[in-house]
């Protein structure tokens, strides 16, 4: 697991008090999770399920969702991301999926 | 307020899109070079393209009253191919002295690979020959962390002073280190990738305005040309001074394109 950058502060940085966040922005998030929970319920609905690594990787990031902690969001961007340090020998394809195939976070 | 957005691939959207950037308060852009959505069959391709950039775009966008200058290169995305990408990469030069090209861009990796490295290097020397700016490409997803750490190490093996590279595309796990590092550093906000205005704002409230800048990178795919002007809504309606609105979209791109010589927002 990549170390939490030190640049980042811990004093109160966003001008907005508590409350109002929380009245701006939780209906948006409430609709968010729900989403994630549609998005699993479906999952479940489907015919045959399989193991699948980012799904696995999803549930990881879940759990990262209950952390006390500040840096909530840099640590589930690094469990999505690939953590090895050499360049690969050839690109087969262009594209990204969004999480790595292996991981060990 | 008046806002630059510099980076954005004006190509690929709509003179609708000028003149709603105008409307908004867009005076500036810049335009990198990036993959078209399809890998082009021949080096002339390319420069069909780059006559797009350097002489198509600036007329149309000044019709809106936008200021338009570019950024050459072969993306990573068609770098795989070393003998293709290096035919490409020999017909730069001829475009570097026009009085719009910026510099080197944007560059970078895709997927990692030996091969985009190489030609991501060969670039860099291209830059530091010609002495000109930087605008890096950092991967997508689960590539970005370590493609960002690649790049930076490459561009260290270099004499190009890391305050003359812009890395683009940061995010939470990397926008420390770009910092921490002495590179420029653009978030770009994307509705389903990258940075949304609401995240930028946050990494703008825990990592400060210096060497940061906010761009849309808007292109053919699911992006927003208005993503500029949208953060700068997102960060007034939190309660932040204007100064540091116009810190990250207008002084800070100023400050960094300004180092080309070449940038004007008239």
């Amino acid at each position: 697991m990549a170390k939490i950058n030190t640049l980042m502060p811990l004093k109160p940085t966003c001008p907005m008090t508590h409350k109002e966040t929380v009245d701006r922005y939780f209906l948006e998030h409430r609709a968010k999770l729900l989403d994630i929970a549609a998005f699993l319920d479906r999952l479940d609905r489907c015919e045959s399920i399989e193991q699948d690594y980012r799904i696995d990787s999803l549930h990881k990031c879940i759990n990262v969702l209950l952390e006390k902690n500040v840096g909530r969001t840099e640590k589930i961007l690094n469990i999505l991301s690939d953590h090895s340090k050499e360049p690969i020998n050839v690109a087969h394809e262009q594209g990204a999926s969004g999480a790595p195939k292996q991981t060990d976070l | 307020m008046t806002y630059i957005d510099p980076h954005i691939h004006m190509v690929s959207r709509t003179t609708d899109d000028y003149e709603r950037m105008a409307l908004a308060g867009c005076v500036a852009i810049t335009e990198p070079a990036f993959w078209a959505g399809f890998d082009r069959s021949s080096p002339q391709g390319f420069f069909d393209y780059y006559r797009q950039l350097t002489d198509t775009e600036p007329k149309r966008a000044a019709q809106y009253g936008i200021n338009h200058h570019c950024w050459l290169c072969i993306n990573p995305k068609e770098a795989e191919d070393v003998g293709f990408a290096r035919e490409v990469i020999s017909i730069i030069p001829e475009f570097l002295d026009h009085p719009t090209v910026l510099g080197i861009g944007e560059i970078g990796l895709n997927k990692n690979s030996k091969n985009e490295l190489i030609i991501l290097e060969e670039q860099l020397a291209l830059a530091e020959k010609h002495n000109r700016l930087v605008l890096v490409h950092t991967p997508h997803l689960e590539d970005k962390l370590k493609g960002t750490m690649l790049i930076m190490d490459a561009v260290e093996n270099t004499s190009i002073n890391v305050d003359r590279v812009l890395i683009d595309h940061v995010e939470e796990h990397t926008v420390g280190a770009v910092l921490e590092r002495g590179f420029w550093a653009g978030m770009t906000l994307y509705p389903n990738s990258k940075c949304t205005p609401q995240r930028a704002a946050d990494i703008i409230e825990m990592y400060g305005t210096e060497r940061l800048w906010i761009n849309s990178a808007g292109d053919w795919g699911p992006s927003d040309p208005l993503a500029v002007p949208k953060c700068r809504h997102e960060l007034a309606s939190r309660g932040h001074h204007a100064e540091t609105i116009d810190t990250i979209s207008y002084k800070n791109p100023l400050d960094f394109l300004s180092k080309s010589g070449r940038f004007s927002v008239e």
